[in-house]
């Protein structure tokens, strides 16, 4: 049950092999991950749709859709349909290149970066040894669509919101990417792979959340990728009661389709690496397979995701910035420095030296953040 | 190495070529700053290549491009803030329109 | 078969180039500066994928993240800043086209012969060990690590320059 993907992958490669070359048979073994990750991307995109739109309505004491199939699980196929016979509208003045393009480049590192998540046991579609940098180069790549999007679609709002979505994209991957180090540092590689088999102790629970500096980093990089993929409470870009939809306002139908399928695979992937980071990865107690653990991980994880869309209101500007750079940014520095103690030393030491650099930090985090209130001057008039 | 060291050379030398040609001709200052970008790029490549192909210690070229990458950062940084800043006085950021040295 | 594979690669390398050549070519000549900042990108991709033909994967996507991912976005922000909406018909090059052209091209000739001429010590092939993540932080860390902490001291004092620069108000 544990290697059923692998078990099929290597059948078909073998059915394959009675009649094919040797080398067609390394690019078919390329095209048969390319096809499930194909295929996984957008399947997950629909039903997160239909699951964020159950879970919300839950929240919000409603059924949400339940009219296409039963419990509406035909939903995001109608949903599909729907969006591919609208009406394409581009707008008279905008840039046509670029308001054609965005909405295709956007998808691409959405979809490029499945390529070196874990998701179970020799199931790593491609395994890098940089594997986390590529995570993060190529998602960081695509700030530039929107980019693309908000200037091609000659809109005071879309422009608005693609000064949003960047300044927020830029200042939330600082926190993100230094909130992953403590793990790179004590795993000693960027491979996904090593990450997860350096979590397999006790049973498949040592995950890196358990640890004191590994759960404050989780819920750090957790934050951050709530925000690098413009979820509520973060979802600033496209605040629908300020700028109408931000970036998207100018698109309709399949383009409006494929940004809406970029964020949701956004969210998944960042759901999917913040568990390889944190959350062990496919590691767990032997009952389940190794694939079912890193499904389960990751849609607990995009459940919170939605629940915080249920709960939160939404941030202002200058919090979300000041929350990236007041708040988050020292809070990793200082985690780095509490998780080379803790790892590094050992005995009462380990506990009294990072109760004192948590105290020390904390101290000068409230110190930093203090707002800058004048004394009350008083002013004698000469009479 | 796959396609031999002077092609890689040579491919540097176009796209330094070209980034002069764009400090040259442009009269917008971003445009001047891609084009020094593109240059630092032409010199990476080189270095690359030749620690992939002649150097003593493998890594020393691929450190001396992270320097470089580093520099470039901090200079576009820098660059840009010069621009915005220049902007927000004259309104322009065009070259041939900032003669502040000229009456 | 390993020869097959090879010219494949190689060809793949010369399209690569092509590609960013022309990319390049697009970025000094596009009269729109946002487009020519994304025909820009179009080439720094096109150096990444030089740079893995060149076993060079982690400068590779060091080189994307630092550049697509953090200096061009700038880039487009201040373009996005400085350009106004609506003025597509202000002229971006100047007169000096012509004569930039030749002396790129004379330039260009110079190069091309040098490289030529100069009798490189090229090692054999397989020859040169691949470069690991492992090694460069060592290097880092030892040779050159006075170099390493003065672009550190640059990039803050860098940052702080352009936050003093670009501040509306003077301090």
């Amino acid at each position: 049950m544990d290697q059923i993907f692998v078990t099929l992958k290597s059948g078909i490669l073998d059915q394959l092999g009675r009649f094919l070359p040797d080398w067609a048979l390394v690019v078919h073994s390329v095209l048969i991950s390319i096809t499930a990750i194909a295929i996984l991307g957008p399947v997950t995109m629909m039903y997160l749709t239909l699951l964020e739109r159950k879970v919300v309505g839950r929240m919000q004491n409603r059924p949400g859709p339940n009219r296409v199939g039963k419990w509406g699980v035909l939903q995001p196929i109608a949903d599909g349909i729907k969006m591919l016979t609208k009406e394409d509208i581009v707008p008279l003045r905008a840039d046509g290149v670029l308001h054609f393009l965005a909405p295709v480049l956007i998808v691409m590192p959405a979809l490029l970066v499945f390529a070196v998540i874990p998701f179970g046991r020799n199931m790593t579609p491609v395994n890098l040894n940089i594997g986390f940098l590529y995570f993060i180069a190529v998602s960081s790549t695509s700030a530039i669509p929107i980019f693309m999007a908000s200037w091609g679609s000659r809109n005071k709002y879309a422009l608005l919101g693609g000064m949003r979505v960047i300044a927020q994209m830029i200042s939330y991957e600082v926190p993100m990417v230094l909130a992953a180090v403590p793990v790179l540092m004590l795993t000693g590689s960027l491979s996904t792979n090593d990450i997860v088999t350096a979590q397999s102790g006790w049973g498949g629970l040592q995950w890196f959340a358990l640890t004191p500096w590994g759960f404050a980093g989780f819920i750090i990089f957790f934050l951050c990728g709530v925000a690098e993929c413009n979820r509520s409470p973060f979802d600033l870009a496209e605040a629908e009661s300020e700028i109408i939809a931000g970036f998207h306002t100018e698109y309709s139908g399949m383009k409006f389709a494929l940004f809406y399928m970029a964020e949701f695979m956004n969210s998944f992937t960042v759901s999917a690496i913040c568990t390889t980071l944190f959350l062990g990865g496919w590691q767990g107690p032997g009952f389940l397979p190794s694939w079912l653990w890193f499904f389960l991980k990751t849609y607990s994880l995009i459940f919170v995701m939605i629940w915080f869309r249920g709960t939160l209101p939404r941030f202002r500007i200058d919090q979300l910035m000041g929350l990236a750079w007041k708040l988050l940014l020292p809070m990793t520095l200082a985690n780095i420095l509490i998780a080379g103690f803790w790892h590094f030393t050992h005995g009462w030491i380990k506990i009294a030296g990072s109760i004192a650099l948590v105290i020390a930090s904390y101290e000068g985090l409230v110190r930093l953040n203090q707002r800058y209130t004048p004394e009350k001057r008083v002013y004698t008039f000469a009479e | 190495m796959i396609i031999p060291l002077e092609h890689y050379l040579i491919f540097g030398a176009v796209l330094f070529t070209i980034g002069i040609y764009g400090i040259l001709v442009r009269r917008n200052i971003i445009g001047i700053l891609i084009s020094i970008e593109m240059i630092l790029n032409a010199v990476n490549v080189n270095l690359v290549a030749f620690s992939r192909s002649t150097s003593a210690s493998p890594e020393t070229g691929q450190i001396f491009a992270i320097f470089v990458i580093a520099l470039a950062a901090a200079a576009a940084v820098v660059g840009l803030a010069l621009v915005l800043a220049l902007f927000r006085v004259r309104k322009t950021v065009l070259t041939d329109e900032i003669t502040l040295l000229k009456w | 078969m390993i020869s097959e594979m090879q010219t494949g690669i190689q060809i793949g390398i010369y399209l690569v180039m092509a590609l960013s050549v022309f990319a390049a070519l697009a970025a000094v000549n596009l009269p729109n500066i946002f487009h020519a900042a994304l025909a820009f990108i179009g080439t720094l991709l096109g150096i990444a994928g030089i740079f893995i033909s060149l076993r060079a994967d982690f400068l590779a996507l060091a080189h994307i993240l630092i550049y697509v991912g953090a200096v061009m976005t700038l880039v487009i922000f201040a373009i996005m800043l400085t350009q106004r909406l609506s003025d597509p018909n202000v002229r971006q090059h100047n007169n000096l086209s012509a004569p930039a052209f030749l002396g790129g091209l004379a330039f260009l000739t110079l190069m091309a012969k040098l490289i030529y001429t100069t009798p490189w010590p090229v090692k054999a092939a397989g020859t040169v060990p691949h470069v690991s993540v492992m090694d460069l932080g060592q290097a880092l860390m030892t040779t050159y690590v006075f170099p390493f902490e003065v672009i550190s001291v640059v990039l803050i004092s860098a940052l702080l320059g352009a936050i003093v620069i670009a501040k509306k108000d003077p301090l």
